[in-house]
């Protein structure tokens, strides 16, 4: 390892992941470990926030001890802990920030805070590491939708967000009133396979006072509407076809939109990021426009795209290569935005 | 013997070092500000004032349970963080058993009381006067629990026995205690009607020589209650099974 290496031991708690992983110089993973608290959640067909606190409370320990051990490496041969302190549930977000500042401080360690979001966009930095700003990025996730236009690796404008619910939270709900179960993503992503995106017309809605923003309870209300319809005029429904429906028109107002950006910013770079970054619907679309309009592309391997600390490693890299520390009084923010609030 | 002991789990924020039978500093306080912000910097202050050197202690202590489960949460993420950097064990301190040990020496029942809401708190009853001359720890007449105020008074007056109460439950539910009270009630005074961690440190002590103490991994708090999402759903399946 050469002199000028940096060592980062990433935290990550803000929803139902325990995860640590331990990064080099921001972009190479030594190790990256993920405590899915999937099957606790499954039971009540979404995240209970208490459940999530108390069970990140019971992993992290582990993940950590775990991401040092796989890494082969000790506490003092850090060079620093980041953590995410938001945005997320203010439950899950409290464990890893009070835990990550109390192993700092007792480590002589310093603590980068680290946003979410920009942690799912440095995904990208980790999967290729050629990778590097300006470029645009649509985070797309359970708890997110945000097209951002990425500055700097520290800087970022965020160009539209979700107005309602994030493009996740659709194909959650969705996926429960069609009987698929959570998590809705993967599951339609399945069903959708088997169906016919053609067989309902649902909305694609567009925000008028906003370019750049989402809407998607337009979308899953319609989807709604279309079951209600059918269970009452007693015709049989197939999931399949309204997954494969729903998805088409949720994928087409993320592609419309993220096109259009790349277009009016002249981007030849453009990345997805988030859990619903690994649909293959999403990923395939995107790559077929990007590829007509001659734009680079970037998608990060599956286990990336989930909430994972590799990219909140990747993340405070970036922002401890400026100097950027925070302090004892780091607290969890769950609406935390991107690109406004200091760690 | 020291001890790094923090105490978040009311409205108190608290942190402690003890050595032996010496209280080397004590900071609480009692503030508007959330115990993400305050508890982390009270412990580097007391660490700082004592120039204490943190991989001498030999264990850090937490306030593990009853009490907020956002404090809860905070203390204890932050007691296993400070034991797995230092690779010290954690002892988990019943909160309510800390608090009665601030009135060690009083005759009659010690009840430490928590807003628990929903008309509840969390509470135990101890005496010392029952453990015995010189005992360390309290005898426990009632386990920690949440119980309705009604019931914990209730409890209380079988003992037949005067009582004080303590703790920040003590200003939601004093009307009602004096109201159903059938004994002689005081209220602990101001300096020791809160939660610790001068009193979590000197239980944490005895705990550890009593071998109760876990690694900061199996280290987690006791909340005394299920998430209301466990509680809704066993209540729907004991329908559907009944």
């Amino acid at each position: 390892m050469s002199e000028k290496d940096v060592l980062i031991l990433g935290i990550e708690s803000s929803c139902d992941e325990t995860a640590a992983a331990v990064v080099k110089n921001g972009r190479e993973v030594c190790s990256n470990i993920i405590a899915s608290q999937i099957d606790i959640h499954t039971l009540y067909g979404g995240v209970v926030p208490e459940l999530a606190s108390r069970h990140h409370m019971e992993k992290i320990c582990q993940v950590v001890e775990e991401a040092l051990s796989k890494a082969g490496i000790t506490l003092k041969e850090l060079d620093a802990v980041g953590v995410t302190f938001g945005p997320g549930l203010v439950g899950p977000l409290l464990v890893g920030v009070s835990y990550a500042k109390a192993l700092a401080y007792a480590s002589g360690l310093p603590l980068v805070g680290v946003n979410h979001i920009e942690g799912h966009i440095c995904a990208n930095y980790i999967e290729d590491p050629s990778l590097e700003p300006p470029f645009l990025c649509l985070v797309v996730s359970g708890g997110h939708t945000h097209l951002v236009r990425v500055k700097d690796y520290c800087t970022f404008e965020v160009l539209g967000v979700t107005r309602d619910d994030a493009a996740g939270e659709a194909f959650d709900k969705v996926a429960r009133a069609i009987g698929l179960g959570y998590p809705g993503g993967p599951k339609i992503d399945a069903a959708a396979k088997k169906g016919n995106p053609e067989a309902v017309r649902f909305p694609r809605a567009h925000v008028d006072d906003g370019e750049f923003d989402f809407s998607f309870s337009g979308l899953k209300s319609a989807v709604l509407n279309y079951l209600n319809g059918a269970a009452m005029k007693g015709e049989k429904v197939v999931s399949e076809d309204v997954a494969a429906s729903f998805q088409a028109a949720a994928v087409e107002v993320l592609t419309e939109n993220a096109m259009n950006a790349a277009e009016r910013f002249h981007a030849d770079r453009f990345a997805i990021a988030g859990g619903v970054a690994s649909n293959s619907a999403l990923r395939s679309e995107f790559e077929r426009r990007c590829s007509e309009k001659g734009i680079h592309y970037y998608h990060p391997a599956g286990i990336l795209c989930t909430d994972n600390a590799a990219m909140i490693a990747s993340a405070a890299f970036f922002h401890y290569k400026r100097g950027e520390r925070s302090g004892l009084d780091l607290n969890a923010v769950p609406d935390l935005k991107l690109g406004r609030e200091k760690p | 013997m020291k001890i790094l002991a923090i105490d978040s789990s009311g409205l108190v924020a608290s942190a402690a070092v003890t050595e032996d039978e010496k209280l080397l500093a004590e900071y609480t306080v009692n503030y508007k500000k959330t115990h993400s912000q305050t508890l982390m910097p009270m412990v580097d202050e007391i660490v700082r004032m004592t120039e204490l050197d943190l991989s001498t202690i030999d264990a850090v202590a937490v306030a593990g349970g009853p009490g907020s489960f956002t404090g809860l949460r905070i203390g204890s993420a932050a007691a296993k963080g400070l034991a797995q950097a230092l690779n010290k064990p954690v002892i988990g301190v019943p909160t309510t058993e800390a608090m009665a040990l601030e009135l060690w020496g009083y005759s009659g029942l010690i009840i430490p009381v928590m807003d628990a809401r929903r008309r509840q708190v969390y509470t135990g009853i101890y005496s010392f006067s029952e453990a015995g001359e010189g005992a360390v720890r309290p005898k426990c007449l009632l386990e920690q629990c949440a119980l309705g105020i009604e019931e914990l008074v209730a409890k209380a007056g079988s003992f037949g026995k005067k009582a004080v109460f303590t703790g920040d439950g003590v200003p939601v539910f004093k009307e009602d205690i004096l109201r159903l009270a059938s004994f002689p009630v005081s209220f602990a005074p101001v300096h020791l009607n809160a939660q610790r961690a001068g009193a979590v440190a000197a239980l944490a002590a005895v705990m550890f020589r009593e071998g109760n103490y876990t690694s900061a991994c199996e280290h987690v708090p006791v909340y005394l209650r299920k998430s209301q999402a466990e509680r809704e759903r066993e209540r729907a399946e004991g329908h559907a099974g009944g």
